[in-house]
């Protein structure tokens, strides 16, 4: 072969690369909104979710902190402040008027007000919260056993999640209000409550008052804020989405221990 | 022209890389470059890096792609560096959009993927390609045991060990192994290829699962070790950007050695020696 050939050849190799970096950059945002493409890439998620279950020992528990290592100001996101009228007139009244609805698939459905909630067994935990987005940040909370009060309404034996529903709608028109579910597992683990505190104080409309769900083996997005009704139930496919939380409608994964 | 001297100086070429290594290398070459680019896409959701467990102790990040929007709206891309601000207008902090409007963005769009902000698609990207950057890894270490690639080719000899200097030396004055020495790796060159694989990756793997909060409470604390979940977080980034020097190094490396000799001996694997005597 001779050196000018050769020469072309090279020429023509350098100019396919370049044309194929260009190609497969475009091409992976294309890919993105395939949604067969999306799905494949999914696989990656769900083999993280079965094998994160299957390594974890069920009552693991997530780390917890001293007092000196709590932020000096535990940082609010997304939702500081509902808009929603019937949430503020509650809040300027103290959640004087506030109850917590539980329902689905339970033998006792019922209405908790928050003296209610405060006297079922409680647990205290200084813990870390990892969003979604990249930052941690340190709280003291102190909530009721989500365990407890699952006991106190009986979950019947089709029910496999519980869905939160949330006072704080969500979006440009503020049509979708946030909502959250998981799984038994983690609604009985000990870590798991339904927060009234935070550092001490009453929980701060900022971070979810009246009530908000701590989950501490996975992001902070599962943590619903402006809790208002329980509702327990053998599959989530029928409500909002379907994906089974706010988010999750919206591409994020509905396991969140990554 | 030169093909005549080159076979009567014993030039010769030689199957350097067996199939799977070749097959291995190449997905890990695509992998590596969905994985930082679709992290990178990840780390633009918060565009801060911090030391310790939490991000919000009272000490500032050391590290922030930010951004500034002036009296008229103009955007300015600002990187801070231990309290030092630098304008990165147009590459950091902020940079062109598809619409040619320049917008706050930690890394821009063209090294991202999805090239869009998009983190709950980027996230997907990068745990799929996570799993197959511990699968391909795992199939490499187990294939260079059995096959005794490992043994033969990458762990130095202690006559390798000895001559570290002198390979120190040549590498400086771009000095191209010739005969028998070009048919084996260099010692810099298996020092390099071992640190990667059994340090740079095994860590990059390791700092991932430290910022997953399943995974730290399997053993609660136990990222602690390492500074704690931010800090973590920040190796994860610069274990990811040593991998990128690496990659330019060995790119570089491969250029001024013969980049089509290696590169197909990459592709084909087979390589071609270059004479003992000098034929220059």
């Amino acid at each position: 072969m001779s050196e000018k050939s050769r020469l072309t050849r090279r020429n023509f190799l350098t100019r396919l690369f370049l044309a194929a970096s260009a190609t497969a950059l475009g091409g992976c945002q294309k890919l993105s909104e395939s949604p067969w493409f999306v799905k494949i890439l999914g696989v990656g998620e769900k083999a993280t979710r079965r094998v994160q279950r299957l390594v974890l020992p069920r009552r693991a528990v997530a780390q917890e902190f001293t007092e000196a290592e709590l932020s000096p100001q535990f940082r609010s996101n997304g939702t500081f402040m509902p808009r929603n009228p019937a949430y503020l007139a509650m809040a300027e009244g103290g959640f004087a008027g506030y109850r917590l609805e539980v329902g689905g698939l339970v033998e006792r459905p019922g209405t908790f007000s928050l003296a209610d909630i405060r006297a079922l067994p409680s647990r205290t935990q200084i813990t870390r919260h990892d969003c979604v987005e990249g930052w941690s940040a340190i709280g003291k909370w102190k909530g009721a056993r989500l365990s407890a009060l699952l006991e106190a309404v009986q979950v019947k034996p089709a029910a496999r999640y519980v869905v939160f529903h949330c006072a704080d709608p969500m979006g440009e028109d503020g049509s979708s209000p946030y909502y959250e579910s998981i799984d038994l597992e983690d609604a009985f683990h000990p870590q798991t409550i339904l927060a009234y505190e935070l550092n001490d104080e009453t929980l701060p409309v900022k971070n979810g008052a009246p009530l908000r769900l701590r989950l501490e083996r996975q992001l902070g997005y599962k943590m619903a804020k402006y809790v208002m009704r329980l509702e327990v139930v053998e599959d989530f496919s029928h409500i909002a989405g379907g994906k089974g939380g706010y988010w999750e409608d919206r591409g994020y994964e509905w396991y969140a221990g990554i | 022209m030169a093909r005549t001297k080159r076979t009567a100086a014993k030039g010769s070429r030689y199957y350097r890389h067996t199939l799977p290594v070749r097959l291995m290398h190449w997905i890990n070459v695509i992998v590596l470059v969905i994985l930082l680019m679709s992290g990178l896409n990840i780390f633009n959701a918060h565009s801060a890096l911090y030391w310790g467990e939490q991000s919000y102790r009272g000490v500032p990040p050391f590290l922030v792609l930010g951004s500034r929007i002036d009296d008229e709206g103009e955007v300015s891309g600002i990187t801070r560096i231990f309290g030092h601000d630098f304008d990165t207008t147009g590459f950091l902090g902020a940079s062109r959009d598809s619409e040619g409007d320049v917008v706050e963005r930690g890394f821009p769009s063209w090294l991202t993927i999805p090239a869009t902000r998009w983190l709950a698609m980027a996230r997907r990207w990068h745990f799929f390609f996570a799993w197959l950057l511990v699968l391909n890894g795992v199939c490499f270490v187990g294939y260079s045991l059995a096959s005794r690639h490992l043994h033969r080719d990458i762990l130095p000899t202690r006559r390798d060990l000895r001559s570290i200097g002198r390979s120190v030396v040549d590498h400086l004055r771009f000095r191209r192994p010739k005969g028998e020495a070009a048919r084996h790796y260099n010692v810099l060159q298996k020092l390099a290829y071992l640190s990667v694989i059994f340090l740079l990756l095994p860590l990059v793997i390791l700092m991932g699962f430290g910022m997953s909060p399943a995974l730290d409470a399997l053993v609660p604390g136990w990222v602690g070790i390492f500074g704690g979940r931010q800090s973590v977080r920040t190796i994860h980034f610069i274990v990811a950007w040593a991998l990128v020097l690496f990659t330019i190094i060995h790119v570089f490396q491969v250029i001024v050695n013969g980049f089509w000799n290696n590169l197909r001996s990459m592709i084909t694997g087979y390589f071609r020696v270059a004479p003992e005597v000098d034929d220059e």
